[in-house]
This record gives structure tokens, sequence and C-alpha cells, in this order.
């Protein structure tokens, strides 16, 4: 029964790797519908925790999503299941894919198509700026910490692992203080 | 080693990503360019790759790299690298999640990350818009430049009105096909 659970977690997650565009967000309504509704492994609780989960440990939220999953509905063999489920389609996938961009960049009308494809993925990127922004506290210290990251990043070429860990350490602190004042 | 070295440099952007997605692109510029893997418009046609292809667009990105720079294997040591951060952490986290979302450290280090996140996104942007546009402004390529403004503010108006970004993709590359092949 439980190497079952096992497999069944590898071919769900297989699935929901395969069949979503976009990853993280865009799993999380599959997730729910497969895990919950369908074979119900974990409730709806477990589920909102899983986003919330996914959003404050680093890392992809589709992997942090699939391993939160495995691990609650069969333990360490159920976190490998599934990781690996969500992981391998995109894998298989995009190596074929990749050898296919080598193949044809080399032909005019790909590098054509590619120079379209540049200014879309540049306006992707504002739109995931504009979305980022939305979600971010809106306070002094938050909006000080973007600008500070912003100008040591495209100026100043600084380390981003040090803006991250700096970040956090900062958020911290304010938020002792805040708590310190309020007390 | 190449191989080594491209885990590594994926264990690092997997464990310093927040927000996954579009947030781990800071990053991979930053040291993919400086490894000298990629250029900055492989990154850039990558990332559009991994937006029309199923699957977490962090793995996506992270096999696109590997299988570039390096291969199959190449490939296979950036994914695991960019997984393994997250996999460790989850297992650790998942026992005392209840705590661990209350726990005032967490909620002052995510006040100050989705802060850092957005500035370094904010950088992601402005470095891919100068590759993107910088050669065409560059050489006054005015056949060019009154393409990418017309584009650019349809694929605004696109956005606003939801439409799905493979079709914004798919779009802006057919015109590319018809703008630059005249």
């Amino acid at each position: 029964m439980k190497s079952n659970t096992t497999l069944r977690l590898f071919l769900t997650f297989f699935k929901i790797g395969a069949f979503t565009f976009g990853g993280g967000y865009a799993m999380i309504p599959l997730i729910q519908r497969e895990v919950v509704e369908n074979k119900k492994w974990l409730s709806d609780k477990d589920v909102s925790d899983v986003v919330a989960i996914a959003e404050t440990t680093p890392g992809p939220i589709a992997i942090n999503a699939a391993t939160f999953v495995g691990y609650k509905t069969n333990g360490i063999m159920g976190a490998i299941a599934s990781t690996l489920g969500v992981v391998l389609p995109s894998f298989l996938i995009i190596s074929l894919v990749a050898l296919a961009f080598k193949k044809y960049m080399k032909y005019e009308i790909v590098a054509n198509a590619f120079w379209g494809v540049r200014i879309a993925v540049v306006a992707l990127m504002v739109k995931a700026l504009i979305s980022m922004f939305k979600q971010c506290p809106k306070n002094a210290v938050s909006y000080s910490v973007a600008a500070i990251a912003l100008i040591l990043v495209a100026v100043f070429h600084t380390n981003i692992l040090f803006i991250i860990l700096g970040a956090a350490i900062v958020g911290i602190i304010y938020n002792q203080v805040k708590a310190g004042r309020n007390r | 080693m190449i191989y080594l070295k491209l885990f590594w440099v994926f264990f690092k952007i997997g464990a310093f990503t927040f927000g996954g997605g579009y947030a781990m692109l800071p990053l991979v510029q930053q040291e993919v360019l400086q490894n000298g893997w990629l250029s900055n418009e492989e990154i850039v046609d990558f990332i559009a790759i991994s937006e029309s292809t199923p699957g977490p667009f962090a793995v996506n990105m992270s096999t696109l790299a590997g299988m570039q720079t390096a291969g199959i294997f190449g490939a296979f040591c950036a994914t695991f690298g960019v997984v393994l951060p997250s996999f460790i952490i989850i297992l650790l986290v998942a026992r005392i999640y209840d705590r661990f979302q209350s726990s005032k450290v967490i909620k002052g280090a995510m006040l100050g990350l989705k802060g850092a996140v957005v500035g370094l996104i904010g950088a992601a942007v402005i470095s891919t818009a100068i590759s993107v546009f910088g050669s065409a402004v560059k050489s006054i390529n005015t056949k060019e430049m009154v393409t990418a403004t017309i584009l650019l503010a349809a694929l605004g108006l696109g956005i606003r009105k939801k439409i799905h970004p493979i079709i914004l993709i798919i779009v802006s590359a057919i015109v590319g096909m018809v703008v630059q092949g005249i």
C-alpha cells in the first residue's frame, strides 16, 4: 500500500508537471484538485499551508509545493517521488527543445522570430516587476530596500547573495524594533 | 570541473531565490554571465522558451542553461542543483511549519526580502532592456526602433487585457519574422 502511494504521488506530480505552463502558482489549483478532491491525501488547509510555506522558503514554488505535499502524504519517499515527478517532464521536454534550439537558430527566419520574442520577454519581465511591487509591503523600509538593491546591482554589480542576506537582516531588525516600540 | 561548478552555481540560485519564477532571473544573469556560460541574448531566449514549455519555470531555465553549457549531464547537474535546496529546506520545515510561519524572525526577513526582490528584478529589467534594444538604438536603426516601440505598446495592452504570455510570445515571434524578413 505504501509503495503504491509513492508510485501514485509520482504519477500525479508527473501529470501536473507535464500540463502546467508558467509553473508555480499555475500549479496550485491542479494540486488542489488532484491531491484534495480526487485522491483525498490532504485537506484544504494543508494546501493553503503549501502556498504559505512555498512563499517563505527559498527555491521554485513548484518544487517546494511538490516536496511538501509528498512529505505530508507519504514521508520521505513521498517527497522524493513527488519532486522527481514534477521535474521529470520539464527535464525531458527541455532537453529535446535545447537540441532543436541549437540546430534551428542558424536559420534566419528563426533568428528573426527571436528578435520579436526578446521584446515580449522584456514586457513579461516588466509585468513580473509590477506584480512583485504590488505584493511588496507598502512602507518606507521595503521601498528603501528595493531602491538600494536596485542601485547596488545595476550600478555597482554587487553580489546578489549579499543583498538577499542584507535585506533579510534589515527586515528582521526592523520588525524587532517595531515590536519593541509597540510594547 | 564544469559539472560540479554548474551544480554549485544552480544550488546557490535555488537557495537564494524567494518567490520563484522570475525572481530567479537577477541571480541567473549575474552568476551565468560571470562564468561566461551564456550570452545575455541567450538568457533572454531561454526565458521565452521556459515560459512557453510546460513545467516549473525555474526547472526549465536551469535545464536549458545546463544543456547549452555542458550537454545533457550539465542539464542534469544544473537542475539537480536548483531543486536540492528547496527539497532539503522543505523537509526540515514540514514538521514545524506552524511555528515557522508565525515566527517573528521569518516575518521580518520576508519583509526585507520582498523589497529586495522588487529592486533586483528592476535591475534585471534594465540590463535586459539594454541588451535587447541597445544595438538598434546604437546603430540608429529606425525600422527596428519603430517596430519595437509599437510592439511594446501592443504587448503592454495585451498584458493589461490578461492575454496568456504564450500567445504574446507567439505573436511577437510572427511580428519578428515578418518585419525582419522584409
